[in-house]
């Protein structure tokens, strides 16, 4: 199965590169634009066809290592390989 | 009955436009079917245009680099090699080198430059010596230029990504602004090393049989043609030549220099080389060639990271962080573990044999049958008619005009885009992992410790692009006068330099007119100062829609500091100091910043360049420096001698007072003229007496230019310039640019 | 004193972390590769600056993982006096030896510069060479320092005296205009519950040694020389 998860930074936590795009975005010309909060992109692909066990995998899988769940949150989608 | 003929899938005359692709003239295309004894198949094609590219072959260049002096008694290897090596005594050696990446960081700034750095690096590592400093020098456009800051932005951080997550220190380097380059800026990229004397690895595959191994990164399709497009010049279509850009992975190089250092300590290796442009091709062909073997080939060994990769993709491929080496028999386990060890892959591809000829094989097939000797030996070597215009002719100073004030002037020299504090580059990079550096950058010259010892190695880039566009044989002259001085100015023995010729089109005479000046002023002047090119690089074609960027022979020098404990530095350190100055003056303002800055103005020749008064006011310098009679040094270059001294007041926090400069020139000629050979120096009073003695026994002219003191730089006439003012100015511009355009 | 330097792949100043060791202790220290899950028998164990895994990820995401770390956290538990420097001290957070998290620096670039720390506490094992509230100056070279952790860990972390050094002017004022990277409350090291774990953004080793223009680093460790066996 492939698991694609987005890792994104917590409410509240400063997020300076998503500031920093996002004046780049008005210089830009595009002035309606109003927060900007940046954050990563992982797939994996998990050799498990079993949706139950893939899910906890990858749970384990972002507590673990991809988010730092001190200031990171995480949301995943399954797919058939 | 022809076996290898036949297995050859050779092309039925290929059309034009694919010759013409390829890089290769019709005329190239005919030696290339007389070397070969029959039409190329797709493979040989692509093989046979890396090879006899501009970039690898030098075709234009060779003739004329073969002028450069490349030998002394402290050269252990001169061109030829991945890098040049010089003596440091007690059994180490420098290794060294400078590279360019114009081409693909004009399209791909950050990439372009971080594989740059990661490409000189590993020319150096290859050579068995860990990298222990790094420089650059770049040329910009215009600062009001649209691209500027967006190029700037990311040749400074794709250098200092890779740089520091090596951990290897950028230790200085030279960064200039210059419509000159607004459509095609240079990025060049040096490395220095240290070995030990007597365990340099080399190149050339010598014996018949050796097992051939890749080491390193998978292949993918990454900057195919790469060194094609380094061969030639932009267009508007050159915006999607975006993809050939190579992706480099720091992280990867640094465990293969760790990797490759570890085997080094054994004794497996016979020849190791990196795969740069023309990746696995040029590396087989190089190290068969110099070995006078031949070289098998068996891409399905080739570790991939792409599916289906053709013979054509795998031979022609530039994925980064790659080596090439070539084993004794039977050790290939005892190399394989190190290299698991580091997480690299590892591929027994082939073997040396007795043949002379380049086989690659694929899927069962024979893809390439090639005598090495056409490839390296017989690849083309032009004479490119060239013409060479008058230099113009020097200026009177009389007929420069007077600022209002020369201090007013000053600030806005060291306010202007050339002369401003490169702060805002040098503090991303980490100048001072390894423990090492002794002379961080804003002085002449970045000194770094020899580890373990008290010796010192001195760094300089330099050139001084507007010279050499009015006079290229007077101007690369002063690009070795002035690198010289540097080193000279840390209190250096000068060693050697690794030079990087950066030029446009040689096809058109004119421009090979500036290449064969270059290296004649180049010539002249390593021979006088014994300081010889131990390696090198060519980048031409540097041009857009017919406009060449201004000649830029740049050079890289190194040099021995045999006790840091006597070393010159730029800071004024003392209230009381005299300041004097060394050297002739003639107030020479052809060429000047003064004029570009103040004036607007180019004309006029450069400085000449007198080699006799450099060597002696340069030996003069370093023995002072190394008898510990002088507090400062600081050597004349941009922007004349009141600039020298603000750089001095600067880096020490310490004001002067100056005399009124002697009257037989005009005033703004003597503080802002551009004459070489030339020092200031700042010492106590009571050394005075012997200096003047020995500028005398030496015939070098000395004149007291004032006094260290106070907080400001005070001359006779005018208000004096505090020195806080002057130092928010010459901080302030590149920040400001950087961050508003 | 018997030091292990732990070695990542991609640790690079873990060499200069050994010569400043070796000049303080007068022994060569272990240098452990991040793959054996063995260590020593070691009275301080540093984990050293660089860019371990390329920074990929997240700085010190994935040695934080690696197979000698258990050991790592073990003894620190037990005890044993951990410094982390820089790319060390990110390992440290990411392996929850020591609360909050590096991020990006504030300017978004990589910052490498001479920096003034105020010494927040000279009585810990690396401190106690430094006077009281002294400014002492290190370099530091990061792109990823700036210092976070929320309100209430930040309080906990004041009122325990576990904030090591602060960024500060050379008077020892921490301003904003001192702080390099954005770190909350200016924070530039801190010490675990039992102040034997130290994690700091700045580099003590570089400047050890008077040819290169700085000694205050040294007398970290001359500190851990006296204070421990």
């Amino acid at each position: 199965m492939k698991a694609r998860i987005t890792i994104t930074l917590k409410q509240g936590v400063l997020d300076p590169q998503g500031k920093a795009i996002q004046g780049a975005l008005h210089a830009l010309g595009f002035g309606t634009v109003g927060n900007v909060r940046q954050g990563k992109y992982i797939e994996v692909e998990v050799a498990e066809s079993d949706p139950a066990k893939a899910r906890e995998a990858v749970e384990r899988m972002c507590e673990q290592l991809l988010a730092n769940t001190i200031i990171e949150n995480y949301a995943y989608e399954l797919e058939a390989a | 009955m022809n076996i290898v003929t036949r297995a050859v899938k050779a092309l039925k005359r290929p059309a034009r436009d694919i010759v013409a692709e390829h890089g290769l003239s019709p005329e190239e295309y005919r030696r290339l079917v007389d070397a070969l004894g029959r039409e190329p198949s797709l493979t040989e094609l692509g093989i046979f245009s890396v090879m006899w590219s501009e970039h690898c072959s030098y075709k234009s260049s060779r003739m004329w680099l073969k002028k450069l002096p490349t030998t002394g008694p402290q050269v252990i290897q001169g061109p030829g090699e991945n890098a040049g090596v010089v003596d440091l005594g007690d059994g180490q050696a420098a290794v060294f080198k400078m590279e360019s990446h114009n081409h693909p960081s004009y399209i791909e700034p950050y990439q372009g430059a971080a594989t740059g750095v990661g490409g000189i690096m590993r020319d150096v590592f290859t050579m068995g010596a860990r990298p222990i400093a790094n420089m650059n020098a770049l040329r910009f456009g215009a600062p009001d230029h649209p691209k500027t800051k967006h190029l700037v932005a990311g040749v400074v951080s794709g250098i200092g990504d890779y740089g520091n997550c090596m951990g290897v220190p950028t230790v200085g380097g030279e960064t200039n602004f210059d419509p000159g380059f607004n459509d095609n800026i240079l990025v060049n990229a040096m490395t220095v090393g240290l070995v030990d004397a007597k365990r340099i690895f080399k190149s050339a595959a010598k014996g018949v049989g050796l097992p051939v191994v890749y080491v390193g990164s998978k292949t993918g399709r990454d900057g195919i043609h790469g060194a094609t497009m380094a061969s030639a010049e932009f267009d508007e279509a050159s915006e999607e030549k975006r993809p050939t850009v190579q992706v480099g992975d720091p992280f990867t190089e640094k465990l293969l220099l760790e990797a490759c250092l570890e085997l080094m300590a054994g004794d497996t290796i016979v020849a190791i080389q990196d795969m740069g442009a023309a990746g696995l091709t040029s590396s087989s062909v190089e190290m068969a060639d110099k070995g006078g073997v031949g070289i098998e080939l068996e891409l399905a060994r080739v570790p991939t990271r792409e599916e289906s990769m053709t013979a054509y993709e795998m031979m022609l491929s530039e994925s980064q962080e790659r080596m090439l080496m070539v084993l004794k028999p039977g050790v290939e386990l005892v190399a394989e573990r190190v290299f698991k060890k580091w997480g690299l892959d590892f591929a027994v591809i082939g073997y040396t044999t007795d043949t002379g000829r380049l086989v690659v094989r694929h899927a069962g097939a024979i893809e390439a049958d090639i005598p090495l000797a056409a490839l390296a030996q017989a690849a083309p070597v032009y004479e490119r008619p060239f013409t060479q215009k008058k230099p113009p002719a020097a200026i009177d100073p009389h007929d420069v005009p007077a600022p209002n004030s020369i201090l007013g002037a000053l600030e806005a020299m060291l306010g202007s885009p050339h002369l401003s504090s490169r702060r805002w580059i040098f503090e991303q990079y980490d100048h001072m992992v390894m423990t090492d550096t002794v002379q961080r950058p804003g002085g002449d010259a970045a000194v770094v410790r020899v580890h373990g010892t008290q010796k010192g190695l001195a760094i300089s880039c330099d050139v001084t692009p507007r010279y050499c566009a009015a006079d290229p044989r007077e101007g690369a002259k002063q690009v070795v006068a002035e690198c010289w001085r540097n080193l000279t100015a840390v209190g250096a023995d000068p060693l050697a330099i690794t030079d990087c010729m950066n030029f446009g089109n040689p096809e058109r005479p004119e421009i090979m007119g500036e290449f064969v000046g270059a290296v004649e002023g180049m010539a002249e002047a390593c021979t006088a100062l014994a300081f010889p090119v131990v390696s090198g690089n060519v980048s031409l074609y540097n041009e857009t829609n017919g406009v060449a960027i201004p000649p830029t022979p740049a050079i890289g020098g190194v040099g021995l500091i045999p006790d840091i404990a006597q070393m010159g530095t730029i800071a004024l350190k003392r209230e009381g100091d005299f300041l004097l100055l060394l050297g002739a003056e003639h107030g020479h303002l052809g060429q000047s910043l003064y004029q570009q800055i103040v004036l607007d103005r180019s004309d006029g020749a450069p400085p000449a360049v007198d080699l006799d008064a450099e060597r002696r006011t340069g030996d003069l310098v370093r023995a002072l420096i190394r008898e510990g009679a002088v507090s400062a040094v600081h050597d004349v270059s941009d922007g004349g001698l009141l600039v020298t001294i603000a750089e001095m007041a600067l880096a020490g926090g310490k004001g002067v007072t100056l005399e009124a400069a002697p009257d037989h020139l005009p005033a703004h000629a003597l503080w802002f003229g551009e004459d070489q050979a030339r020092y200031v120096i700042a010492a106590s009073p009571d050394k005075a007496d012997a200096i003047h003695k020995a500028a005398a026994l030496a015939e070098v002219p000395i004149r007291l230019l004032g006094r260290v003191g106070g907080e400001a730089i005070a001359l006779q006439g005018e208000a004096p310039l505090p020195l806080g003012t002057l130092r928010t100015v010459h901080e302030d511009w590149l920040p400001r640019f950087m961050a508003h355009g | 004193m018997k030091a292990s330097v732990i070695v990542f792949p991609g640790s690079n100043c873990d060499r200069d972390a050994a010569v400043a060791l070796e000049a303080a202790t007068g022994r060569t220290p272990a240098m452990v590769w991040h793959g054996d899950d063995e260590l020593p028998n070691s009275d301080l164990i540093v984990l050293p600056g660089g860019f371990s895994y390329g920074d990929y990820l997240r700085s010190g995401a994935m040695a934080a993982h690696s197979p000698v770390m258990r050991e790592v956290v073990k003894r620190a538990r037990g005890g044993t006096p951990v410094l982390g420097i820089c790319n060390g001290f990110q390992v440290l957070t990411e392996a929850r030896l020591l609360p909050g998290v590096l991020m990006r620096n504030a300017t978004l670039k990589f910052i490498c510069k001479d920096v003034h720390l105020k010494v927040e506490r000279r009585d810990s094992i690396y401190t106690h060479r430094y006077a009281q509230g002294e400014v002492v100056r290190f370099p530091i070279a990061h792109k990823d320092g700036g210092y976070f952790a929320d309100e209430d860990t930040l309080d906990r972390l004041e009122g325990e005296g576990r904030i090591a050094f602060r960024y500060c002017d050379e008077t020892g004022a921490v301003t904003a205009d001192a702080n390099p990277n954005g770190s909350s409350r200016n924070i530039a090291g801190i010490y675990n519950e039992t102040g034997t774990v130290l994690g700091l953004m700045p580099h003590p080793e570089r400047l050890a040694d008077p040819a290169l223009s700085g000694t205050d680093g040294a007398k970290m460790f001359a500190s851990l020389v006296e204070s421990l066996p």
